[in-house]
């Protein structure tokens, strides 16, 4: 296990420095809450938060950003990237992670003791999410497996209407960018032991019911269920309910 | 009118010396393990040593990192990867500064205020006398556990000869501050370490002569080889676990192919191999000896009038001179029996941490390495953090731990083979160091 202590690729080769695009929607007055980070997953980008849930997280009193994922990156740039902002931020942040960016959030939270965490719509587990892609999007993701980009589609990512505009701005993801994601290690524990949320849909058809509540027993809990929705739960009409959900249990969680 | 009662018990509270980079990490960590904590602090902001306004910093204008970042930054919060590779003291403190506010620390912390004594009450707790610095009436408070973490790098060690009939200006390092100091004298720096190669670099680029007095040769490391911080590529032979003797033989070669012989500058040769003496970073100490700005001279054996003699008789006359003969660990609160401290002054702790007599009480801090300090004294304050939570939880388990532990090789946390110079007192491996720590908390996360 000292291998959390031994960093030998953090000390011998650094992850290259880039400039990172990082929306935010900042409350007046600031009161002192801890800040929230969006992370998103493959095919979006911070765009995919600054539609709704950081001006409504603002609303609710918190400072809320989102990154947007480097291009070309990898599993290790990405929580790199992660880390760098939250630890730029003036106090200690909250990671809410989405999709594969959830995955990003829980190897992050390995090397930064965040306030607290949540994981919605995690794909954390790389075979499964691609057994349920290939069911739900074969032709937008049989290329990836031969070297070519992933693609996502409307039927995989939302729910019946979504507007147009969302599904034309989702990108192509390389192939060994997604490689580098779904054949991640499993994620080593959190440091300073945050409280861990995972939120999701049963009717999500990238994360099934399963990969859902064994990512939740993971961390100790059961996930906080939202019907009817699909997978980008942050675009989806009824993206209200799960931003208020996630911010009730985090103020009761920074109370007590 | 005594009503309430002399000592305040804080009952599990865990008080913490020092707000320099160890004493913030360890107010962090121990609170993560959930305890709280009282840490004072002798001046009125954090930074320690880094924070250049602190009567004792021994840092000066132009100092900057001799560990690259990434071998230097907290392992869980990262310096900004837009910084240079060493950034200057200014910038450290920023870094020290932003964590203290990250992690909401200063909320633990009663600045103005000095540790004056720390005393065991005996079933394991201890009363902590404290005073505003400078004076001021006295408070003593009880604490479950003590971390010190006061810094080494402040109580300067003093010449071995005699200096007091000296008639030129002598100073130590620690107060030396500005190259102005230098400006347009004749400066003989004493010490071959980091701190007096630093100064005899600025005297070359401000002084109009600058002798360098060492008593022995030195392998001087720069700061970059084959394009990258020196310290990276360090790192890297030790990730291939290539055994110490490989990689002195690399370091030699490295040297001989970059460097040369530096007898051939008029340096000592070393008298010792690579890796047996702490690092001293300096690119630029060699190309001024090459420049004829700075003369290297042996070491000094008489200081009288206005002449400095040095052991091979040569004699010079200098308007001022800089000890840069480094810093001897002080800890005036503490009996020195607590930390088994020699005749000499040395503590005799396990992993240069735990007092071997006293499970309660603790050092942060007090290591040197091939790396930064930073990571070492996280980790230390983290297995600090969890040994003290052990100990409460499961003492038995707590108990076993502390029993494999007194068998932990010497060799395997501390290097024995390094000149015998108390410059070495706490040399450890960045590496073998980590090893031994991760251990320990292995160790303990595998009882509870
Ligand atoms: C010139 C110079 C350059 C250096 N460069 C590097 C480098 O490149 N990389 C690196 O890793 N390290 C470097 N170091 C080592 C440096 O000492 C450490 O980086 C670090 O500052 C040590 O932190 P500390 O908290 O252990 O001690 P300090 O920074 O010394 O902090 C100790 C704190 O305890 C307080 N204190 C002491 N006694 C009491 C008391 N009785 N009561 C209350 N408060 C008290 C002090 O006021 C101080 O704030 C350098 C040192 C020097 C001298
Ligand atoms: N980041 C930076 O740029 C930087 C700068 C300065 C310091 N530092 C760090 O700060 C710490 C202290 O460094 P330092 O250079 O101040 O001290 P140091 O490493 O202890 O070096 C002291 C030097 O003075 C010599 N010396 C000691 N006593 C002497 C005596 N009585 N007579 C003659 N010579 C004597 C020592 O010789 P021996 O070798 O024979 O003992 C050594 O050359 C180290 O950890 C260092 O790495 C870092």
């Amino acid at each position: 296990m000292s291998s959390r202590l031994l960093r030998f690729e953090d000390w011998t080769s650094p992850v290259p420095p880039v400039r990172r695009e990082v929306f935010s929607a900042l409350p007046h007055p600031d009161e002192g809450e801890p800040p929230l980070l969006f992370v998103p997953g493959l095919g979006h980008g911070g765009w995919a938060f600054r539609e709704h849930w950081l001006g409504h997280a603002a609303s609710r009193g918190f400072a809320a950003y989102a990154l947007t994922p480097r291009e070309r990156g990898s599993l290790r740039a990405y929580v790199h990237d992660v880390v760098q902002v939250a630890a730029g931020l003036p106090r200690q942040t909250v990671l809410v992670g989405h999709g594969t960016g959830a995955l990003v959030v829980a190897h992050a939270l390995a090397r930064y003791p965040a306030r607290a965490a949540v994981l919605a719509a995690p794909v954390l587990h790389g075979w499964p999410a691609l057994g349920a892609a290939l069911r739900v999007n074969p032709l937008g993701t049989l290329p990836a497996l031969v070297g070519g980009a992933l693609t996502l589609s409307r039927k995989q990512l939302f729910g019946a209407d979504a507007p147009e505009a969302h599904v034309e701005r989702l990108t192509r993801t390389p192939s060994a960018v997604a490689r580098s994601l779904f054949t991640a290690p499993e994620p080593a524990d959190p440091v300073g032991s945050p409280p861990v949320l995972v939120v999701g849909s049963p009717d999500d058809r990238v994360v099934t019911r399963k990969a859902l509540d064994r990512t939740a027993a993971r961390y100790g809990g059961a996930p906080l269920l939202f019907p009817g929705m699909g997978h980008d739960l942050m675009l989806d009409p009824a993206w209200r309910d799960p931003i208020d959900a996630i911010l009730d249990w985090l103020v009761k969680e920074l109370a007590g | 009118m005594h009503d309430t009662p002399e000592i305040a018990d804080r009952h599990d509270a865990v008080c913490v010396v020092g707000a320099g980079a160890s004493g913030l990490a360890t107010i962090k960590n121990l609170r993560e393990q959930g305890f709280s904590v009282d840490c004072y602090e002798r001046e009125t902001s954090v930074g320690g040593a880094w924070n250049w306004r602190h009567d004792r910093s021994p840092v000066y204008a132009g100092t900057h990192l001799i560990s690259s970042r990434p071998l230097t930054e907290f392992p869980d919060f990262p310096m900004p990867d837009d910084w240079p590779d060493y950034p200057d003291h200014t910038r450290v403190l920023t870094y020290l500064e932003r964590y203290a506010e990250h992690f909401a620390l200063r909320m633990s912390i009663w600045f103005g205020t000095e540790v004056v004594s720390v005393t065991p009450v005996g079933d394991g707790r201890w009363d902590v006398t404290t005073r505003s610095t400078g004076g001021g009436a006295e408070r003593v408070q009880r604490y479950a556990a003590v971390v010190v973490a006061n810094g080494h790098n402040w109580s300067p060690k003093p010449l071995s000869v005699d200096a007091s009939a000296f008639r030129g200006r002598i100073m130590h390092a620690a107060a030396y501050k500005d190259p102005a100091q230098l400006r347009g004298r004749k400066v003989l720096v004493i010490g071959g370490g980091n701190t007096g190669c630093d100064i005899a670099v600025e005297a070359a680029q401000q002084a109009t002569t600058v002798w360098h007095s060492t008593r022995r040769g030195y392998w001087y490391a720069p700061k970059y080889v084959f394009g990258r911080p020196a310290d990276q590529v360090n790192a890297k032979l030790l990730q291939l676990r290539l055994p110490l003797r490989v990689r002195q033989w690399l370091y030699h070669r490295t040297v001989r192919l970059t460097i040369g012989d530096v007898t051939r500058y008029g340096l000592p040769a070393p008298d010792h191999r690579p890796y047996e003496s702490h690092p001293v970073v300096n690119s630029q100490l060699v190309y001024y000896v090459g420049h004829g700005r700075i003369t290297p001279v042996p070491d000094v054996a008489r200081l009288e009038g206005s002449t400095v003699e040095f052991a091979d008789g040569r004699r010079v006359e200098p308007d001022l001179v800089v000890t840069a003969t480094g810093y001897l660990p002080r800890f005036e609160f503490l009996a020195p029996e607590l930390l088994d401290v020699d005749e000499e002054g040395k503590p005799d702790l396990h992993l240069h941490a735990f007092a071997r007599r006293h499970p309660t009480l603790a050092v942060v801090g007090l290591v040197q390495a091939d790396g930064g300090l930073f990571p070492l004294a996280h980790w230390q304050s983290v297995a600090v953090a969890r040994w003290l939570r052990l100990r409460d939880t499961d003492p038995e388990r707590a108990a076993l731990v502390q029993q494999k532990e007194s068998t932990r090789p010497l060799r395997s946390w501390t290097r024995l083979h390094v000149v015998p110079s108390s410059r070495h007192w706490f040399e450890v491996g960045f590496t073998n160091y980590l090893r031994a720590l991760g251990d320990l908390l292995d160790r303990m996360e595998a009882t509870s």
